[in-house]
């Protein structure tokens, strides 16, 4: 019985392989599928976690929706998938999920090595340094010498090393797994910096219990542009992701919120905007959605500014500034290409 | 001197009540005396433990049960009831997902209905109860029954798909899959190499060789990434199967060196008795070598076991919500972030729980099985 299994299993296995070598596009899929699969980080304060309904929240988890809003036209149509640092990239490319949404940054390597396509960058981060107040260092060059918690196996441990050999400085890491655990290590006073992204850092500072003896250096020295990423390859489902982050940027300049959204889709009289919308043109049906995607989008999760107050603002309990992250408007780096 | 009777040599007529022994040899003193402070070091050493405890004791008395608070909505409103008390609160609002992960509400009944069955499928196998083989052919069919409970799909029980599972669910399936299926398949691997027939003997060393030579986690990746290469794309092989197909290969290997170990103490006579006996392979294994084989290798059978159930959390990291990873995600609430150790002490405890009971049960059966061998 068994030896004729196995021949027959394998017979068929390879047969599926043939079969899926001229596979749909992964828009057809994903309508196919009716679930958008989107890889999110298994927990990042803001970024992604669990509320106590059991739901997906927060700023990586947002934007999934937003696609699967603009794809499906139902935000809730998304099989989030928690993915760790080691496995989210094989979770991308073996396919298992369609994007990966999880504060990824963009770097040469992973564009061009690992095969993906970045959708933009919607979040601008740095990395930058934490120290207690009582210590007095006013910048980071002042930190010759200091005991640094640091996560191991990120791209801070290397930005680190770089900054302290360019500025003839010492330091003496102290090595951690998790963010947790640099917190506790960080309050223990076992070392008198902390590193790690700035949206980290402040994070990390509004669960102190004084956060006020503690201060985020000035100095920024590095970038970690953050962003969506699809496979490469499939320059639809590419184009859908980078439109669905531009569409969100390019709603929040004109004004249109999840609030006013319907209501200007009918009444709205500036060219771009009805464009936008879908009231005017067949931009929406070009890229294989339907021609209202973006109003579906808006009403789903709101425009950039929403999902970033929502999440991560000055009214949230991470507590962060838009910074870098405004509209070019006022000062930011949100350029979103024009819509047209 | 002749009239002087008090000089009359004294005879005991009974014997002499015994006097009772020591304070320092019995009761608590004496118990004390021998545990405690038996020799100049043991006198150092329960100084030292005394005084550790009496300098934590109280401060974690405090901290864990005396401040604590058992209900509140966020880590602040813990801290502002009680600024230095454990905020258990977390653990109660969470309990559902710590228990079930994200297992649909109203379905819950039927993973409680499980484990319910779980025990009285496990009774028979523990311990001896009337009818047992009625209650052993309800074991055999049990991971049916369990499959059909906890997945659904069949039989008008709706579906619920595996990223719905986590929390102590997930370890349960995962340790009980793992239990269950690693012994029977050990067992195979330890016969099997042992055995004269040079192709099953390689194939048993092979396999053996390789899953201890590679690391759990390494197995898990490749079944969470690497299979996924492999496969065609859109198949969608439940990732739950593959870590469980995993760590029943891995516990099965290290079983069956175990249980090679029974099979090598036992003396070159027993296999030899069996033979001239008459019977054939299968029989001299079931009724000679594998009860002697086996009750040799309980401790470490049950050692094994003992590992697996707690290497059940290392699927947290390929992204699997067990206990360990459901509070990655907890943490990263803004509600609940900045609260650490009362998670981690908590799911401590579950496990503690549950690996002290195995090895309390082994003791158990080490004591039943080994009446043969007191003279």
């Amino acid at each position: 019985m068994a030896q004729k299994i196995l021949p027959a299993a394998l017979v068929g296995i390879l047969g599926m392989v043939a079969a899926t070598t001229t596979q749909a596009s992964t828009l057809e899929d994903v309508k196919a599928r009716g679930m958008l699969h989107c890889a999110v980080s298994t927990g990042l304060a803001g970024f992604s976690f669990i509320d106590d309904k059991g739901e997906y929240r927060g700023f990586d988890v947002d934007y999934c929706r937003a696609v699967a809003a603009a794809v499906l036209g139902d935000p809730t149509k998304v099989k989030f998938t928690p993915t760790t640092g080691k496995t989210r990239f094989t979770a991308l490319s073996s396919g298992e999920v369609d994007l990966l949404s999880r504060n990824t940054t963009w770097t040469f390597s992973r564009d061009v090595d690992l095969k993906f396509s970045f959708a933009g960058v919607s979040y601008y981060d740095g990395q930058g340094f934490m120290v207690p107040k009582s210590l007095g260092v006013e910048s980071a060059l002042e930190l010759d010498g200091a005991t640094v918690c640091i996560q191991t196996g990120t791209t801070t441990e290397a930005n680190l090393a770089d900054y302290f050999r360019a500025n003839n400085m010492s330091y003496e890491p102290v090595p951690v797994e998790k963010n947790s655990e640099a917190r506790q290590n960080y309050l223990a006073e076992a070392c008198d910096v902390y590193t790690t992204d700035a949206s980290g850092l402040a994070a990390s500072r509004a669960t102190f219990d004084k956060p006020d003896e503690h201060i985020i250096l000035p100095e920024i020295i590095s970038k970690e542009p953050l962003g969506p990423l699809v496979n490469q390859g499939d320059e639809q489902w590419a184009d859908i992701a980078r439109w669905t982050l531009n569409v969100l940027v390019e709603a929040e300049e004109k004004g249109i919120t999840q609030a006013n959204v319907e209501e200007m889709a009918k009444t709205a009289t500036s060219p771009e905007i009805r464009r936008l919308l879908g009231a005017e043109g067949e931009l929406g049906s070009k890229i294989g959605l339907p021609n209202d995607y973006v109003v579906q989008v808006i009403k789903a999760t709101g425009n950039y500014g929403e999902i970033f107050a929502r999440n991560l603002g000055e009214d949230t309990k991470i507590g962060l500034a838009r910074g870098l992250n405004a509209q070019w408007t006022d000062g930011g780096l949100l350029y979103a290409q024009p819509y047209r | 001197m002749q009239g002087d009777k008090t000089n009359v040599a004294f005879v005991a007529q009974n014997e002499k009540p015994a006097l009772p022994a020591p304070v320092t040899t019995t009761g608590p003193m004496g118990w004390v005396m021998a545990n405690l402070f038996s020799s100049p070091l043991n006198v150092l050493l329960t100084l030292i433990a005394g005084f550790m405890l009496v300098y934590s004791l109280p401060d974690l008395y405090q901290w864990a049960i005396a401040k604590a608070v058992w209900s509140a909505s966020s880590y602040d409103e813990c801290r502002s009831l009680s600024p230095d008390g454990a905020c258990w609160a977390v653990v109660s609002e969470r309990a559902g997902q710590f228990t079930y992960g994200f297992y649909p509400e109203h379905l819950r009944w039927r993973p409680n209905l499980a484990f319910l069955l779980l025990l009285v499928a496990i009774a028979p196998v523990l311990y001896k109860l009337p009818y047992r083989s009625a209650l052993l052919a309800f074991t055999a069919i049990y991971p049916l029954i369990a499959y059909l409970l906890i997945w659904g799909g069949l039989f008008g029980f709706e579906f619920v798909p595996s990223d719905k599972m986590g929390g102590f669910l997930l370890t349960m399936i995962i340790g009980c899959t793992g239990i269950s299926f690693s012994l029977p398949i050990g067992v195979m691997l330890a016969l099997g190499r042992n055995s004269n027939m040079i192709f099953i003997k390689t194939i048993c060393v092979g396999f053996i060789e390789f899953i201890r030579g590679v690391p759990l986690i390494t197995l898990l990746f490749v079944a969470s990434t690497l299979l996924n290469y492999f496969l065609p794309k859109g198949w969608d092989f439940d990732l739950i199967l593959r870590v469980l197909i995993m760590v029943t290969l891995f516990a099965s290997a290290y079983m069956a060196e175990v249980i090679r170990g029974g099979l090598a103490a036992l003396p070159r006579g027993q296999y030899e008795a069996a033979d001239a006996l008459g019977l054939n392979y299968f029989q001299s294994m079931r009724l000679i070598i594998l009860p002697q084989a086996l009750k040799i290798s309980i401790p470490g059978i049950v050692n094994t076991f003992i590992g697996l159930f707690k290497d059940t959390t290392l699927v947290s990291i390929i992204g699997l919500f067990d206990p360990l990873g459901i509070i990655q995600p907890i943490l990263a609430d803004p509600n609940w972030n900045g609260l650490v150790v009362e998670l981690y002490v908590f799911v401590a405890a579950f496990f503690f729980i549950f690996c002290f009971a195995m090895s309390r049960y082994s003791m158990y059966l080490e004591g039943k099985l080994s009446t043969g061998d007191h003279r």
